[in-house]
Formats: C-alpha cells, sequence, structure tokens
C-alpha cells in the first residue's frame, strides 16, 4: 500500500482552487481508477499519462492505482491535471521521493511522448497556488514567462517528464530566481528603453546557459549551472521581449501600436472628445456617415491610454489567459487591451459564457481597456441591452448550470452608428433616400438605457477639402495627447488616493454629491436640464463625472460652470 | 502445438505447483465447457478458488496481470456456477485469483492476485 500525495489548481472562470491529487498503488488486478467529479477530458488523462510514463522509460506500475482528486465536490475540467496525476502516481509507484512531490504544485497537459504541453489560464493558476502558499509550482516550459509573472513563487518551467523526474530525483534544492521580482521591482534602466525586445544589457534574469543567473535574485546567489540550465534559454528569451507595465507615455511606443491619432485628419472635435473619454474613462459614442473615420478614431483610443499598471496589467493577463488569447511571445500585457467584435456575436460570446466551461466574453476581455462595437445597430438588441449591468458594475456574472462565474469587466465602451441604413452621403441637396421611419427604426435599436449609459456623444460629420487640410496644421500625435491624458489622469488618482477608485468614470453617485460636490453655480446648467427631464439622475452624474475629466484636463482644480457646460453639451451629442 | 499454446501449458504447470505450495488443493485443471475453460480449479481451506492462469513471454505487449479484464472475471464467475452445478460438494465462499507469470532471464517470475473479484 503506498499513497502519494500532490497538488494542481483548478479553474472556475478566472478564479483558481486548489486541488488535492492523491494516487494509491495497491495490490488488485492492473488498471487505473480515475476518481473525483471529473469531465471527459480528465478522464482520458488515464491514457495521456499512462503512454506519457511508458514514453519516458519508466516503468508502468503493474498494479491497482486509484487516483481521487480532492474535494471531490468539486467539478473538474480540462487536461492541467495531467502532470500532478503522473507525478502523483510515479511517486506512489516509489519512482520519485514522496516527500519532494507533497508541497509542490505541477500543473501542465502530458503528450504521449511525455512532454509537457502548454495550458490555457496559466496566470490565474499560479496565482491561486501562491495564494495557498505554494513554495515551488512546476509548468510546462512554454508557459513559464507566463508563470514568473506571479511573485513570491519559485517557478519551475519543465518541457518533458523524464526532465522533473530526473530533477526530483537529484534531490538539488533548485532554486530558480523568481523572475518577477526583476521585471517589476527594480527600476530597471535597460527594459523600459528596449524598444524591440532584443535581450539586451538590462535585467536579463537567468544569464546564458550554464552560466550564474545574471543578476542576483532575491533568493542571494545564482542558479548553479546543473544538469537544468537548459530550460533557462528559452525562458529568459520569452521574458526579455520587456513587458514594460511603467506608466511613461514614451514607453506607448515600446509594444508599436502603428495607429496614430494623427491618422484622422478633418475630425477635431472628435479627437478633443476621444481625449476626454481617455482622460476620464468615458464611454464614447460616435455617430456619422461612412468614411469619416469612426472606426480609426476609435482604434486610436488605446494609443491614448496610459500603459496598465503592475496589478493591473495581472488582472488583465489572467482573463486573457483563461480565454487563450494571450499571444505567445508577450506574457504580460502591459497596454490596455482593445476588443472589437463583429456585429453578429451572441451574447456569450460579448458577455461571457459556455456550456461548459464558462469563458470570458468581449466584455472582460475589454477589462481595462476598450470595447468597440462597430455599426451598433447593427447588433442583436438583447446583446447591447446585455452591456447595461456591466457598464454600470464593472463586472459580470454568468450563471450556468454548473455553477455562476463573475468576470471582472470594467471597460470603457466606443460605440459607432451610421444614421441610416443606406448611409448615403448627407448633403442637403442629395438627402438619403431612407424614409424618416426607417431611419428611426434604425437607431431605435439603441435603446434609450443604453445611450443613458454613454458619456459622451459626437456626431462625426464629412469633412470638406479646406477643412481637412487646414485641420492637418494643428493635428497632434497620439503621443502628444496620451501625455496630457497620462497628466489629467494623476490629478485624478491624487484626488482618489486612498480610495479603490482609478479615473473619474468610476467614482459613485455618494461621492459625487459629497466630497466632490460642486459649486451651486457650476451646477446651475445641469439643474436646469434636470428639471426640464432632459437629464435623468444617472444622466447628470455622468455629465459630472465628465466635467470632472475636463477639469482634469485642464488642471483646474474643480470644474467651473464652464466645463459643466461643455460636459452637457458631450452627453447631449451637441456641438459644443 | 503452437509456441503460445506451448507456454501457456508451461505457465499452468508452474502455476499449480506454487498454488499446491501455498497449501491449496486442486480439484480440476483446464475444465471445459461451451462456454469457455477454467484453468485451474481449487480448495483454500473452505473457499472454492478459480484461477487464472496468465504467461507472458515478456512485457513487450503489455502485462500478464493487464490482460485479465473485467469481461474475462465476469466469464471466470459464470463457469464457476457452471462448474459447481456438475458438482456435488458445498464451499463457503468462491474466490477468483490470478496468477501472472512472465518470463523473464530464463525463467519466470509469478505473482499471484487473491479475490479479484
Amino acid at each position: 500500500m503506498a499513497v502519494a500525495r500532490t497538488r494542481c489548481v483548478c479553474l472556475i472562470g478566472v478564479t483558481g482552487h486548489v486541488i488535492d491529487v492523491e494516487a494509491d498503488v495497491g495490490s488488485g488486478l492492473s488498471g487505473m481508477h480515475l476518481i473525483g467529479m471529473l469531465d471527459t477530458a480528465l478522464s482520458e488523462a488515464r491514457d495521456r499519462v499512462r503512454s506519457a510514463v511508458v514514453n519516458s522509460h519508466y516503468a508502468w506500475p503493474d498494479a491497482r492505482i486509484t487516483v481521487s482528486l480532492f474535494p471531490a465536490s468539486l467539478p473538474k475540467r480540462g487536461s492541467t491535471f495531467d502532470l500532478a496525476i503522473a507525478v502523483a502516481l510515479l511517486a506512489a509507484a516509489g519512482l520519485v521521493p514522496r516527500a519532494r512531490v507533497a508541497d509542490s504544485f505541477f500543473l501542465g497537459e502530458l503528450g504521449l511522448d511525455g512532454s509537457l504541453r502548454a495550458v490555457r489560464g496559466m496566470l490565474p493558476s499560479v496565482l491561486a497556488a501562491a495564494g495557498a502558499g505554494a513554495g515551488t509550482v512546476v509548468v510546462p516550459a512554454r508557459n513559464g514567462p507566463e508563470a514568473c509573472l506571479v511573485p513570491g513563487v519559485t517557478v519551475i518551467p519543465v518541457s518533458t517528464l523524464g526532465e522533473l523526474v530526473g530533477w526530483l530525483r537529484s534531490g538539488d534544492p533548485i532554486n530558480l530566481p523568481t523572475l518577477t521580482d526583476q521585471l517589476f521591482g527594480e527600476p530597471a534602466p535597460g527594459a523600459s528603453g528596449d524598444p524591440g525586445g532584443e535581450p539586451g544589457d538590462g535585467p536579463d534574469p537567468s544569464g546564458g546557459p550554464g552560466g550564474p543567473g545574471g543578476p542576483d535574485g532575491p533568493d542571494g546567489p545564482g542558479r548553479p549551472g546543473n544538469g537544468l540550465t537548459g530550460f533557462s534559454t528559452g525562458l529568459s528569451a520569452g521574458l526579455s521581449t520587456g513587458p514594460d507595465v511603467s506608466r511613461t507615455p514614451n514607453d506607448a511606443g515600446s509594444e508599436a501600436p502603428a495607429p496614430d491619432l494623427c491618422d484622422v485628419a478633418g475630425q477635431p472635435f472628435a479627437r478633443r472628445a476621444l481625449e476626454v473619454c481617455a482622460a476620464g474613462g468615458h464611454n464614447l459614442w460616435m455617430l456619422g456617415p461612412p468614411g469619416t473615420g469612426k472606426t480609426m478614431l476609435a482604434e486610436r483610443l488605446p494609443t491614448l491610454l496610459p500603459a496598465l499598471d503592475r496589478d493591473e496589467a495581472l488582472e488583465v493577463t489572467a482573463i486573457h489567459s483563461v480565454a487563450g488569447t494571450l499571444p505567445a511571445d508577450r506574457p504580460l500585457l502591459g497596454r490596455p487591451p482593445f476588443m472589437a467584435p463583429h456585429h453578429t456575436a451572441t451574447i456569450a460570446a460579448i458577455i461571457g459564457g459556455g456550456s461548459g466551461t464558462i469563458r470570458p466574453g468581449a466584455v472582460s476581455l475589454a477589462h481595462k481597456g476598450v470595447l468597440f462595437m462597430d455599426e451598433a445597430p447593427e447588433f442583436p438588441a438583447n446583446v447591447l441591452d446585455a452591456l447595461r449591468q456591466p457598464l454600470e458594475s464593472g463586472q459580470v456574472t454568468v450563471s450556468r448550470a454548473l455553477g455562476s462565474v463573475t468576470f471582472p469587466a470594467r471597460f470603457m465602451l466606443v460605440l459607432a452608428a451610421n444614421p441610416c441604413p443606406c448611409a448615403q452621403r448627407t448633403r442637403p441637396e442629395e438627402p438619403c433616400r431612407c424614409t424618416p421611419a426607417a431611419r428611426r427604426r434604425y437607431l431605435a435599436r439603441l435603446s434609450g438605457p443604453l445611450l443613458d449609459r454613454i458619456d459622451v456623444k459626437v456626431s462625426v460629420m464629412r469633412a470638406t477639402r479646406r477643412e481637412l487640410f487646414a485641420d492637418r496644421r494643428f493635428i497632434e500625435s497620439s503621443r502628444v495627447v496620451a501625455e496630457r491624458v497620462l497628466l489629467a489622469r494623476e490629478r485624478a488618482a491624487k484626488r482618489f488616493a486612498g480610495t479603490p477608485w482609478r479615473c473619474n468614470a468610476e467614482v459613485p453617485t455618494g461621492a459625487l454629491h459629497s466630497e466632490y460636490r460642486l459649486p451651486a453655480k457650476a451646477m446651475t446648467p445641469l439643474l436646469s436640464c434636470l428639471d426640464s427631464g432632459v437629464l435623468s439622475a444617472r444622466g447628470l452624474d455622468r455629465v459630472l463625472r465628465v466635467a470632472w475629466s475636463l477639469a482634469d484636463l485642464k488642471d483646474r482644480g474643480r470644474p467651473g460652470v464652464e466645463e459643466t457646460n461643455a460636459a452637457l453639451g458631450l452627453w447631449l451629442g451637441e456641438e459644443r | 502445438m503452437a509456441a503460445k499454446d506451448e507456454l501457456g501449458r508451461h505457465g499452468e504447470q508452474i502455476a499449480v505447483g506454487y498454488l499446491l505450495q501455498n497449501g491449496m488443493q486442486i480439484l480440476d485443471r483446464n475444465w471445459r465447457c461451451p462456454d469457455g475453460e477454467i484453468d485451474v480449479l481449487a480448495r483454500d481451506g473452505r473457499a472454492l478458488v478459480v484461477v487464472e492462469v496468465k504467461t507472458r513471454s515478456g512485457r513487450t505487449h503489455g502485462t500478464a496481470l493487464e490482460a485479465v479484464n473485467r469481461a474475462k472475471l465476469v466469464r471466470l464467475r459464470r463457469l464457476a456456477v457452471q462448474w459447481l452445478s456438475t458438482r456435488r460438494e458445498r464451499f463457503e465462499s468462491v474466490r477468483i485469483d490470478v496468477v501472472a507469470l512472465e518470463r523473464f532471464a530464463g525463467d519466470f517470475a509469478i505473482r499471484h492476485e487473491r479475490g479479484v473479484c
């Protein structure tokens, strides 16, 4: 009777739950029994693990093997458990020391040849492991850079089962330096100015193969050159591409966002609206005929936003890791994401869902970034209205038979629409041929409650040739605007010190009318609109938030009547 | 006789010797009926033991123990009932054992799993 125990993580949404994996190799007829609420992919682990062990040239225990995953009440899915199952049963069979596997976490999917394959959701899994007090987490080599983002755990990237068994048997208490601290903690001089991701002179974390590990981590001496140095090469290459998380606008260029705001000539007012939205995190609605630059403007909004700070970047990366949309060469998403779902998208695609594993939708993938819905009236009405709840609460709860999952979803919504279905030019001498009823029906697809949640509404008109050329002289690049946005956001952040809010859009109603109450004079235009029914109570709050953003952009301590008037104009969608 | 059958016979001979050494009394060998065959029937104290002997020349095609699957065990149970119906003697219990033999370096490795079903 030999029982071995190890640990693994099961993901539900973006939350990881620690799973204990126990293996018992005992007497009885040969066979492997996997128990503990498994789905099909996990039941197939039996065959994958067997082939992987046999093809790694370890003897498959010719005995009755029982593998149990605890807590048994939690439904488990996916193939992340393969490695933990293999390690537990090798330990139970006495092929690796039991004590060495008991406290570590093992995550990864096994190939039939014993190679370790990358899995989705590595970042939230390792975060959960760290939360459970893990010292060591073994991950597939391809997931190494992602796993290393989590501070406080030793991540051991492994590419084959044989390599791992060799390490477990050798008894070397290897401490790979936790690369995370070097990425975030030190003011890395080489990393921020290094645009192309060349493994430069900067904090290349683990040096070359065989060499002592670069600048020493917090663990003291670098890792000795032993048989495992092969790991570090791939790892350092992946990490040196430099997730830039510092908040300087210069860094915006280092990840090469090709589009620039100066591409959109002839729309000074829309560009200004974009800047206001970027400064305060407000929602934007653009109405105008085709070809006027609505899509271009929306695509340039992320270039105006400041880079994500460390916590935000981890949060955003965790969501994309679960969705499997993380680019292989960039373990950490340092820039605000931009999601532009097609208008045929379903509710499940936008909000999140799925019959088995509940996957995040576009609203969560756009967390801390921009959700752009081009041709908004073409979206099904129920999809548009489903946006209302996440727009208010900043999170979305998806409930299915298996359980409910809450994903963060604090995004900036940008809607773009043509004024009518035909979208012909709107010159006075050649009016569009849609009937008034058709025009009304078209825009009425955007429900009032949804539009009530849009802070800034602009009409994007065709520019004449003269306007186009005149505008070219005053046009500013994304970089210049992003600097102003950053300053405005920093002023707001100073004001919000000690609160959980990060930008004006997040300030709750209560605070708007108590701490950040405006003088009566500034409120006059808003209150008269409230009295006449033009503004709803929520509309009033939204106008106030935009007014604060305008004040931040101008470096005024508090919005005056000028700002509230301008904000009201933006909310109503009137020219100035 | 084909080589595999010869190997099987040889294995059964070794298994019987092993069972006798372990104090069992052999009641029947290679008992056949239209439904199949029981390799060895033995008495262990007051229990009837239905023994399945599996011999392998190596591990290239899986282990001997693995080759005894659930369907085989179910068939053995059914055969045991049929065998009992031809006999007058009664047993307190019936159990199924597997004796697995694997040829290794010119000799046989023997494993005896009791009460597998």
